[in-house]
């Protein structure tokens, strides 16, 4: 089975090989509501561990999306711009926003794994 | 019979898109025939119609007196939107706005020829000046927002002859969202604020953050939360002492004007509302008129034009070889908006000094009482007096099932514009509630018993109720999910 | 006091329900060192007809256009107002609501604007146009802006035939923004290579169609030579009249159209408030600063608008925002809305042919002067005159006759060489004796 880890800012990386499926999570969605678009890095950026890789917008409120680890954007998920609900009905499947490799694993040890993201997400409500 | 699909129902009426109505052969206005003369279009002749309606000039009047009655306006009723001072516009600034030799007056016609305009915008400066406690008024700036941007410049400038432009500008969380998206355009890295328990910003966190990289410190006062900020004199003695500058959102004036001088409280820069304080109206977005009022350490950095007294008359100093200082460029085309300014300056002039002191004590009484009446049944974020709006949350709407968005929507359909919903983001659910001067206390009556009977309609649990609402109005609540992810924004054949 | 709700018996009984004695313990929060006590040095209140007065005789002291064969433009235009339009945007309901923010009670301003954004989306020949600005200067800044945001670029490169004051609020934005506005020099004559200043820095360049000096031009190589650099066009247009003969930015590839609407619906009144025009490609619209009406369904599934795409906005995404905008020019742009309706689409491209042969007719009267010339080979209601002495003094001169006769160049342009040069305008409203008015009055002064 895949790893999955999640942040504090509510994204999730699947790794697949050398290279991370990023999203938000179905947490993120729920609060978010209705999502209306997302705005997708290019193709190549180059991204740093938490910094700024992405925009999920709903009616009222615009959220920024962070990269949980660095590397380089290597696919965008191209269905979201017809159909930026799928983020809402498939959060952490089909609604997935960007793949990127990841240029230092270690990074990953500093995520959370489901277990603890669900504890993590608990104690904020 | 009516047939169902077309809509109308009395005096509830529907009525299609312009474009739905057009009729091949009519016109709306006659014009003369055609002199000959020679293309001159070198070429350049549009080659295919542009699309658009035809009608003649009833159906023209009917169309747009049918959407008319699908608005609500402070015409027809109290309209309380907090942080917008929804008051009563009076007509006498339209019919002299359009007096022969006002509207239709050319802004490049020679300075000679349009002396008496001149005076009107120095006049209109001059009570800003005298109402502010300020030295000078960069009259041109086009709305609030446009002048915070245009202040924020005036401050760079300023720094910047003392060679020292500085990073940052901190803006308390209250602030409406206008200040950190015009400090940024300004260039300047934002720096939230936090509030105390009393709504005001805290002192000590302000001043922890000062240090030389603050340009200044965006203050609205009365700040959002419809509370004066009682440490403004320890909050400005604080900046100028790192050398930074005090600016001051003047969204909420009204509570102030003809009482309390802004200068006279250490702030160096404000901007006006004129379509807030001064009467004229908001015409469903705009016009709006936005002078911004200077410290005489900002005065020489004022955007061009300045409209100058040269001996006998007035002069328009439309570039910076024509002034002293080192003034900014245009924000704008032109010398501001000067219809707005004609509306103003009536106002103020019918009001007079005496008059616009009692404009905010009225607005500030008028808040306070609604703060006394409903407070207690509705939950008020906190304790009074408050100055020209008063502010709950929705901690009386807990476990009721209802929204303030939902509460919202039951005030229309008994009939009243709501309150500024979930403005500020301080509190959680806010209703932000203005009424403004112009209300009798008989209005204000009816109005707070109305939310009063709302909050107890709540708690008896009918929030099925609340979440069908509204339903006497034109239309019901609108899909935006929808209208965002598939945008529509034009007709199309 | 007439604007004022409340009687001294309704304050008496607030004040008790309150709990206070009187409406300074109401003010207890400002510091006392704060309070004025006395009164303003402010004249007190008047009545209706003594402030009347007092504003009759201001306006007294203006030389009316309306009274004077006037030929006035270089970016505001005077041109008949139907009377149905000054009266339906008198409508308290147009003139006295807010921004729609509940769009429930606010369905006629928001369909109006939905219209509004259409007809401005049809006259450019764009996809997709907003709510409306502040004016055709700020629109051009924030067009500009919007350029730097696409293209991730920092320099702009502005035509010299932009007009002055839109070119100055680029620069005013430039400076604190930080980027480069890259200003080409006045060309009256033409001959300006614009391409030629392309590069892989540049946002975008920003020409003016008819530009300054009323000259019209093809844009489609130029917009051509932008796209492959990866920069926009943008272009401005100061007279939408124009738009009813001239093939529209659109269909010359413009990117951003930015122009400025007051010459339909709206007074000239001495500089504003007049209504700013910003239409894009729909691939660029989130990019798009300002307020936009979108269409939707209520709850029953009937049609119905509402403000949309919000998060661009500053009340929601504050610094992050695409502009600071927060008000737009909504009662201009519906009177911009009710007269182009009046025209349709009849009216208006009769309007401007006949602007357009107006002018054509007293170009040549006047180049037909001695010692006058005329620059343009191509204009619509606009040219420049070359005149035998600097045309300030000829229009103070013309100004003592009692004619409005046109701007001079050096009035926006000072110190650039331009001193001779007058632009003149034509619009429909000349009487049928001002042509020969003004063209007897020049040869006056130039004797």
């Amino acid at each position: 089975m895949a790893t999955v880890k999640f942040s504090k800012d509510h994204e999730w990386i699947r790794v697949e090989n050398d290279e991370g499926v990023v999203g938000i999570t179905d947490y993120a969605q729920t609060q978010l509501g209705d999502v209306v678009f997302v705005e997708l890095p290019d193709v190549d950026r180059v991204l740093e561990a938490g910094s700024e890789a992405a925009v999920v917008e709903s009616v009222k409120a615009a959220s920024e999306v962070y990269a949980p680890v660095s590397g380089t954007v290597t696919a965008v998920n191209e269905d979201l711009d017809g159909d930026p609900s799928l983020v809402n009905s498939s959060a952490e499947d089909g609604g997935w926003f960007f793949r990127m490799t990841i240029s230092d694993p270690s990074e990953l040890d500093g995520l959370m794994d489901r277990d603890a993201y669900r504890g993590y997400v608990e104690g904020l409500d | 019979m009516i047939r169902p699909e077309e809509g109308n129902r009395g005096l509830r009426l529907e009525e299609p898109l312009i474009f739905e109505l057009d009729t091949p052969g009519a016109v709306g206005v006659d014009l003369p025939d055609i002199p000959d003369a020679p293309d001159r279009l070198g070429g350049l002749a549009r080659n295919g119609p542009i699309g658009l309606p035809r009608l003649s000039e009833p159906r023209v009047v009917r169309h747009y007196t049918r959407l008319s009655r699908m608005n609500y306006a402070i015409d027809s009723g109290i309209y309380p939107l907090g942080s917008c001072t929804m008051k009563h516009n009076p007509r006498l600034g339209e019919r002299l706005a359009r007096l022969p030799g006002l509207g239709d007056l050319h802004p490049l016609q020679p300075d000679s020829t349009a002396q008496g305009a001149l005076d009107l915008i120095d006049a209109c400066a001059d009570w800003l000046r005298a109402l502010t406690g300020m030295p000078a008024v960069a009259m041109s700036p086009a709305a609030g927002a446009h002048g915070e941007l245009t202040g924020l410049m005036c401050i760079r400038a300023a720094l910047e002859a003392r060679g020292d432009a500085r990073a940052k500008v901190l803006v308390p969380e209250s602030a409406h969202g206008t200040n950190p998206a015009s400090a940024r355009a300004c260039g300047y890295a934002v720096e939230s604020v936090p509030a105390d328990s009393s709504g005001r910003v805290d002192l000590a966190a302000l001043t922890d953050r000062l240090d030389p990289t603050v340009a200044g410190v965006m203050i609205t006062n009365p700040n959002t939360c419809g509370l004066f900020e009682r440490d403004i004199l320890e909050m400005a003695q604080a900046v100028h002492a790192e050398g930074g500058f005090v600016y001051c959102d003047g969204a909420n004036f009204n509570a102030l004007v003809g009482r309390v001088r802004p200068g006279d409280l250490g702030i160096d820069c404000m901007h006006l509302n004129l379509h807030k304080t001064f009467a004229t109206p908001h015409g469903g977005g705009g016009p709006g008129s936005g002078p911004v009022a200077l410290s005489a350490d900002l005065a020489p950095f004022a955007p061009l034009p300045w409209v100058l007294r040269d001996g006998g008359g007035w002069r328009l100093a439309e570039h910076a070889s024509a002034v002293g200082g080192s003034p900014l460029g245009r924000v704008k085309g032109f010398h501001g908006q000067f219809g707005v300014f004609v509306r103003a300056l009536a106002y103020m002039a019918s009001l007079g000094g005496d008059g616009l002191r009692k404009v905010a004590e009225d607005a500030v009484l008028s808040a306070n009482y609604l703060l006394a009446r409903l407070d207690g049944t509705m939950t008020a974020s906190f304790p009074g007096p408050c100055m020209h709006e008063c502010l709950f949350d929705d901690r009386f709407l807990r476990g009721t099932g209802v929204t303030t968005l939902d509460f919202a929507k039951a005030m229309i359909d008994a009939g009243v514009h709501p309150m500024t919903m979930y403005f500020p983001l301080v509190v959680h659910g806010a209703l932000l509630v203005e009424p403004t001067e112009s209300e009798s206390k008989e209005t204000l009556d009816r109005f707070a018993g109305l939310m009063l009977r709302l909050a107890e309609r709540a708690r008896a649990g009918d929030a099925a109720w609340f979440r069908e609402a509204p339903v006497h109005t034109p239309r019901r609540r609108l899909d935006e999910t929808r209208a965002a992810r598939q945008p529509v924004l034009r007709w199309t054949p | 006091m007439r604007y004022l709700g409340l009687t001294d018996a309704d304050r008496r009984a607030m004040l008790d329900a309150i709990g206070v004695g009187s409406v300074d313990d109401l003010f207890v929060d400002v510091p006392r060192a704060a309070w004025l006590d006395g009164p303003l040095d402010l004249p007190g209140r008047r009545p209706e007809p003594a402030v009347e007065r007092w504003f009759v005789e201001l306006a007294e002291r203006n030389l009316s256009p309306a009274r004077a064969p006037s030929f006035l433009g270089a970016g505001a235009y005077r041109h008949h107002v139907p009377a149905a339009v000054d009266h339906l945007i008198q409508r308290g309901e147009f003139l006295t609501s807010y921004t729609p923010y509940q769009p429930e009670v606010s369905q006629g301003t928001l369909q109006s604007l939905f219209e509004f954004q259409t007809q401005v989306a049809l006259l450019t020949g764009m996809d997709v146009a907003n709510a409306s600005m502040y004016d055709g200067a700020t629109a051009t800044g924030e067009a500009v802006l919007m350029a730097l945001r696409v293209t991730r670029r920092r320099r702009a490169v502005i035509s010299g035939g932009l007009h002055p004051h839109y070119r100055e609020v680029v620069a005013t934005h430039a400076r604190f923004h930080g980027f480069a506005a890259d200003p080409g020099d006045p060309a009256p004559q033409g001959g300006e290579d614009l391409a030629a200043r392309l590069g892989d820095d540049c946002a975008c360049v920003v020409v003016q169609n008819p530009d300054l000096f009323g000259h019209l031009r093809d844009y489609s190589a130029l917009a051509e030579a932008c796209h492959a650099a990866g920069a926009l066009l943008v272009v401005a247009v100061t007279e939408v009249v124009s738009l009813g003969a001239v093939r529209p930015p659109g269909a010359m590839g413009a990117d951003i159209v930015a122009a400025e609407g007051q010459s339909l619906g709206n007074a000239t009144a001495f500089g504003g408030p007049h209504v700013g025009l910003f239409a894009t490609r729909d691939s660029l619209v989130r990019q798009m600063p300002g307020r936009l009406s979108g269409q939707t369904e209520d709850v029953d599934g009937r049609r119905g608008w509402v403000l949309t795409l919000n998060t661009r906005e500053q009340h929601i995404r504050r610094e992050k925002a695409t502009s600071n905008i927060c008000t737009n020019s909504g009662l201009c742009a519906l009177a911009f809305s009710i007269h182009l309706a009046l025209l349709g689409e009849d009216g208006f491209t009769r309007l401007a042919r006949l602007n357009h042969a107006l002018a054509a007719r007293l170009a040549d009267r006047l180049a037909a002067l001695p010692g006058v010339s005329l620059l343009n080979d191509a204009f619509f209601n606009e040219f420049t005159l070359r005149l035998p002495k600097p045309a300030a003094g000829v229009v103070e001169a013309l100004a003592e006759r009692g004619v409005l006769g046109g701007v001079p160049v050096a009035r926006l342009l000072p110190g650039a060489g331009l001193d001779d040069l007058l632009l003149v305008a034509v619009t429909e409203t000349v009487g049928e004796d001002d042509p020969g008015r003004l063209v007897a009055a020049l040869a006056e002064v130039l004797a």
